[in-house]
């Protein structure tokens, strides 16, 4: 079968999409949740169980204390409390914990250790994983069912002071609230008396159930100045005397109520040695937690070894103390020392909830639950329990009762010690299989793609896949037997859930079959070359001459960064990789310009330019490899040389463009500081979006777009045109409606609106010049032999595009377009054009440049820095396919803009008729070598310290940039294939 | 001849790595609480006037193109000034490449500076030494096929080895092993310090082992 290198490389993308969410998909296991929605309402709590005598408890017990108090210091540690640190600046603490009436707990916090998902693991006692961090991205309300929801439901007044990610993650839920931020992480003095400041109007009130106080001074002198600084003893001293003022007042006041009131004292994650947090260390896992509460027994001697716990047990505790349901997706289990106290009816029941909880979202998450020790443990409890119930219900035989009870007792904390165990090792462990099978697929398709290099960018831009070569049938049934045996062994062998083999067993043999499929391919390609590989060698032309320092540049960038993707620190500080390597590039290219210009002509070049030259001794190393062919120019006719074809002033600008771009570069790059190491480095985005420099950010947002303009209609037929300056008119008034930027006449704006109709407006000229575009290039494909037509309508998509990043960037980000087009347009009139790239290298300077882009506009890999604002333009409430697909693009707009000019600048410029499907396969293999050697990386890495704080959403990046590049390759395959009717 | 002129080679680039390690050696003993990592500033003023100074010398001694004819003493004033505006030149070239690099614009600007001067110290000052400001002989140098003598040979290799060093200096500074040398501009310098000694060290032996098919037009 012979198929067109452009087809070929697209099927391939589109493959490989499929392995990585194979992939992904073990990688990131789905998230314990279930599925009962939470606005059905409460279900009716399950009836203590009996075996026989009808027990008639079903309610849920009443609650266990009147009044709960909640004090969360922001990065205490565990030693804090608990160490030397605790006994000298926190008196009052270590008395409770060594002789009051507490219970004191090490509670383990998974990573990731940073603040918002360590609240909801304590609210809602599930781990939240990465996935969610994705899935809440519309909204930063929490959805899951929580303490807090219950405890509104159940019409209890809660009060909240402390850090302001509690209100978003709570809105509506507190009758009384002042947020603090965590902004400024210098201040810790006036962040924690914003808190302080309510206590004793709040405490002498005593009309609320439930005061959640959140501190931040503490973390932030972590940040600031480590966990040994002396600031730390001042601040837990001031903590002291809080909850100490929190303890006497509550105890003052329970003379007063019937029943007695919880005191909790937690951190919700620790503080590494450098102060700093987010990762899996011991100081950053382990935070104290203490229960106080006069119902407590007073404890003779001295605690110095608490218990370790899970955080997320904390939900399930406050549920059962408060008398609520336990929160619906929580694995925690109850700390049995809180109700230790209770008659044993009462602590068999609250048991009971628990583990019918826990055993439900077993059944709901794991296909083969019956299986699980745990669920097996609380059928056995149950049966027990129902017969004890008999007992006590007939009679009242206290010796045996008691007995009997304590064993029940016993049975249920196991079952909930394993009930909860398993359904933690459920989030936290790696699907295996189908990561592996996800893995082969993507190498196959890897292997296939740079075997086939040196056929596919031949000068007929065709290859032959051999799908009926005679040994090919034998070899694919065995392979499939192979695999489909080793499925089976793995399936029925499998102790946790896997993805892979819950697939219905159709879908499961089809990715078999693919695998094999392109097991063979492999292998006849394989034979093919080293077969007919060796009468092509025996006349090499030279093959260092072809390699220019440009080649090398890019052959070593691409090794380089790959190899680069394998330390957190340069994962995380990607952004300088690829700005370091465009500038290099652009230092290459002057070398180039200068070479083709002054040799022989003796006017005045710059000193310090030959950064790159003379490299052809490293280069006739390579002579010989296999991939001599790789850049192999695909035009073949002489070129005149450039000196005569260009004068003047344009030669000038020949020579001056690498350093203009350059200097974009430069511009730009301090304009977003991203990463981790710089990324609190002032930087230019920051000056201009503050307020006091509106008038600044209106005057450049405004320039930018009249460049935008400027540099966009040259291409445009007049329709078109005139549709590019209202849609960037109307960009314009969208930012000044929603009061980012204003009008020179508006003095003080003070109706700000989310921009809907603005917004919309700009839409319709986005889809209209994108339709004109369209239809220019069905045009095209109908009357033959006009290529004008085609190239106006690429360009005009080409605006389109560009027309709704501006709409989608933030205004200090129009720069970042301006400039974009500004460089395509150097390069394409002063660089590409007169040096004669071939269609290989003109992809690769594009991917290159997309790439550094992408960090341009303030993206990392970080999730965090995703616009999220992006997917609400022009929309009244969040609606999820437009708001993900707006997201995207905003996110992904640098690599978008600079593929789709590629298409137009191959099909303008070249007429090469297999430069299009040269530059689709240069693109998608330079695109899938990162992509899977970095799954590769994250397999080998998966117990790596920073897997889930810098591996895993690099990962979930690199996923996404995938998807885009099979979209890119889709759109060039489409462009080829148009041109191949024409011809 | 070649093997004299390949030996007299060898001989002046260990006297330039010589006066590296004489510019660690030497203000340790003359100053107090002298450090390469510490006072990187200090060692990079040494280094650059150890190295300057010892191509000049060589210079004046082994004088590899005696093509010096004319030698009145105002040509050789205006020459010797040329040189020097060559070598500011020089220095303020590859501050402003640093930092379109992304070397900080404003703070660090003494440092930046420093490694500007101490590349160029590495690479234009032995060009000018051997070339004089002579930016076409330059040109012919740097492109290929275009060198004459392996002094020249040897020139392009260590100056193309020092801004290697240096281009490979600047890939540690974002891991977080947070060492000293981590620091900008010292891991550069240090690269670009490397990178000259190594081709002072390449140069003779890649010339010697490939002195058969080396062969220059006007030998």
């Amino acid at each position: 079968m012979r198929l067109g290198a452009g087809t070929f490389a697209a099927c391939c993308v589109a493959i490989e999409v499929l392995g990585i969410a194979v992939f992904l998909r073990g990688f990131f296991p789905a998230p314990v949740r279930s599925s009962a929605g939470t606005e059905h309402g409460a279900e009716p709590p399950a009836p203590e169980p009996s075996a026989g005598a009808s027990s008639n408890w079903t309610t849920l017990p009443p609650p266990l204390f009147g009044k709960v108090v909640i004090v969360l210091i922001d990065a205490l540690r565990d030693d804090f409390v608990f160490g030397s640190k605790g006994v000298k600046f926190m008196p009052y603490t270590t008395y409770l914990v060594e002789k009051g009436a507490s219970h004191s707990f090490v509670a383990e916090a998974k990573p990731p250790t940073v603040t918002m998902p360590r609240i909801k693991a304590l609210m809602t006692g599930s781990l939240p994983g990465f996935v969610d961090v994705l899935r809440n991205l519309n909204s930063p309300a929490l959805l899951e069912d929580s303490v807090i929801r219950q405890a509104k439901a159940a019409g209890k007044r809660i009060i909240f002071y402390g850090d302001e990610t509690w209100v978003k993650l709570f809105p509506k839920h507190f009758v009384e609230y002042d947020g603090t931020t965590s902004f400024f992480v210098s201040d810790y003095t006036e962040v924690d008396n914003n808190v302080t400041r309510h206590l004793d109007k709040v405490l002498k009130r005593g009309d609320w159930d439930m005061l959640i106080l959140h501190y931040l001074g503490l973390d932030h002198i972590g940040h600031v100045s480590g966990p040994s600084s002396p600031l730390i003893g001042r601040k837990l001293s001031e903590m002291d005397s809080v909850l100490m003022k929190i303890h006497t007042s509550l105890l003052s006041k329970e003379r007063e109520v019937a029943l007695p009131s919880l005191l909790v004292l937690c951190g919700d994650h620790g503080m590494s040695e450098t102060g700093s947090h987010g990762a899996s260390s011991m100081e950053e896992v382990n935070t104290p937690l203490i229960l106080i509460s006069s119902a407590f027994e007073r404890k003779p001697g001295d605690v110095r070894h608490p218990t370790r716990v899970q955080q997320t047990d904390v939900a399930a505790t406050l549920a059962i103390a408060l008398g609520l349901p336990i929160p619906k997706d929580s694995v925690g289990s109850l700390l049995f020392p809180v109700v230790e106290g209770k008659p044993m009816r009462e602590q068999l029941r609250f048991l009971h909830l628990n583990t019918v909880q826990l055993s439900k979202l077993l059944q709901e998450n794991v296909p083969s639950y019956e299986k699980d020790p745990g669920f097996e443990q609380f059928k056995m409890s149950e049966r027990l329990h129902g017969n004890w119930i008999r007992l006590y219900l007939e009679e009242k035989q206290s010796e045996v009762l008691l007995n009997l009870g304590s064993k029940v007792l016993r049975q249920y904390l196991d079952a909930l010690k394993t009930l909860s165990l398993s359904l933690s090792t459920q989030v936290a462990q790696y699907d295996m299989y189908s990561m592996m099978v996800g893995t082969v697929v993507v190498l196959e398709v890897l292997t296939l793609l740079l075997l086939s290099v040196p056929q596919a960018l031949h000068r007929k831009a065709e290859l032959e896949v051999p799908l009926s070569s005679p040994g090919f049938s034998l070899l694919f049934y065995l392979v499939i037997l192979v695999l489909s045996a080793v499925h089976v062994i793995v399936c029925t062998s499998a102790e946790s859930s896997c993805y892979f083999c819950g697939l219905s067993w159709l879908a499961a043999g089809g990715v078999m079959v693919l695998a094999s499929a392109l097991l063979c391919v492999i292998v006849s390609v394989l034979t093919n070359v080293l077969v007919g590989g060796k009468p092509r060698r025996k006349n090499p032309v030279h093959p260092s001459s072809r390699w220019s320092e440009l080649d090398l540049l890019i052959l070593l960038g691409t090794v380089g960064h790959v190899l680069s993707l394998g330390a957190s620190s340069f994962v995380e500080e990607e952004h300088q990789t690829w700005y370091f390597l465009v500038n290099t590039l652009c230092l290459a290219l002057s070398q180039e310009t200068y070479r083709n210009y002054f040799l022989g002509d003796d006017s005045e070049p710059q000193c310090g330019l030959h950064v790159e030259q003379g490299l052809d001794g490293v280069a006739t190393a390579w002579q010989g490899g296999p991939g001599c062919d790789v850049l192999e120019r695909g035009k073949g006719h002489g070129s005149p040389p450039p000196s005569e074809v260009l004068h003047g002033s344009e030669k000038w600008m020949v020579l001056a463009s690498p350093w203009l771009i350059l200097a974009c570069c430069r511009l730009l790059r301090s304009l977003n500081q991203t990463g981790v190491q710089w990324a609190h480095r002032p930087d230019l985005g920051h000056w201009l979006t503050s307020s006091d420099h509106k008038a600044e950010l209106s005057v450049l947002a405004a320039v930018s777009l009249l460049v935008v303009f400027v540099l966009v209609q040259r291409g445009c037929s007049p329709v078109s045109k005139a549709a590019l300056a209202l849609g960037l008119l109307g960009v314009y008034c969208y930012r000044a409606a929603i009061g980012s930027v204003r009008f020179p006449w508006q003095q003080d704006s003070k109706d700000i609106s989310k921009g809907i109709t603005e917004a919309r407006f700009v839409y319709v000229f986005v889809l209209g010049i994108l339709f004109t575009g369209t239809k220019d290039l069905l045009k095209a494909q109908v009357v033959p032999a006009d290529f004008r037509i085609k190239t106006v309508g690429l360009w005009e998509i080409h605006s389109g595009l560009v027309l709704l990043a501006a709409l989608l960037f933030r205004p200090h980000n129009l720069p970042v377009l301006a400039f974009s087009l500004l460089i395509q347009t150097l390069m394409t009139k002063f660089i590409w054009r007169p040096l004669r790239h071939d269609a290989a290298e003109v992809t690769v300077m594009h991917y290159w440049f997309g790439q550094a882009f992408f960090y341009f506009q303030g993206n990392s890999n970080n999730i965090a820095t995703v616009d999220i604002s992006a997917g609400f333009v022009g929309l009244d409430t969040y609606v999820e396919i437009p708001a993900v697909f707006l997201t995207a693009f905003g996110t992904y707009a640098g690599p978008l803009l600079w593929a789709s000019h590629l298409v137009h600048f191959l099909s303008s410029e070249t007429h090469s008729s297999s430069a299009l499907s040269h530059a689709c396969f240069c693109y998608a293999m330079i695109c899938s070598i990162p992509v899977s050697t970095y799954i590769v990386l994250v397999t080998s890495l998966r117990y790596h310290l920073f897997i889930w704080s810098v591996f895993s959403p690099k990962l979930l990046y690199e996923g996404m940039h995938l998807l885009i590049t099979a979209a890119v390759c889709v759109f060039f395959t489409a462009m080829d294939q148009t041109r191949l009717t024409q011809s | 001849m070649k093997d004299t002129d390949i030996k007299r080679l060898l001989y002046t680039h260990l006297l330039c790595i010589f006066s590296i390690i004489l510019s660690v050696f030497i203000p340790s003993l003359c100053l107090e609480n002298f450090s390469l990592l510490e006072t990187h500033l200090t060692w990079l003023c040494t280094c650059s006037g150890f190295v300057t100074a010892v191509n000049l010398v060589l210079y004046l001694v082994v004088k590899p193109n005696a093509s010096s004819k004319r030698s009145s003493l105002s040509h050789k004033v205006t020459r010797f000034l040329k040189c020097c505006i060559y070598f500011l030149m020089s220095c303020f070239s590859f501050h402003v490449i640093f930092v379109l690099y992304g070397a900080p614009l404003i703070e660090l600007a003494l440092e930046t500076f420093l490694f500007a001067v101490i590349l160029s110290t590495f690479t234009t000052v032995p060009c000018l030494c051997l070339l004089g400001p002579n930016l076409k002989a330059w040109l012919r140098v740097f492109s290929r096929n275009g060198v004459t003598s392996i002094w020249e040979n040897s020139l392009q290799i260590t100056t193309i080895s020092s801004f290697v060093g240096a281009w490979l200096g600047a890939l540690p500074i974002p891991l977080d092993w947070e060492r000293p040398w981590q620091v900008w501009p010292i891991s550069c310098t240090l690269g670009a310090t490397f990178g000259y000694v190594a081709g002072l060290v390449i140069s003779p032996l890649w010339i010697y082992w490939n002195r058969k098919q080396l062969t220059y037009k006007n030998n």
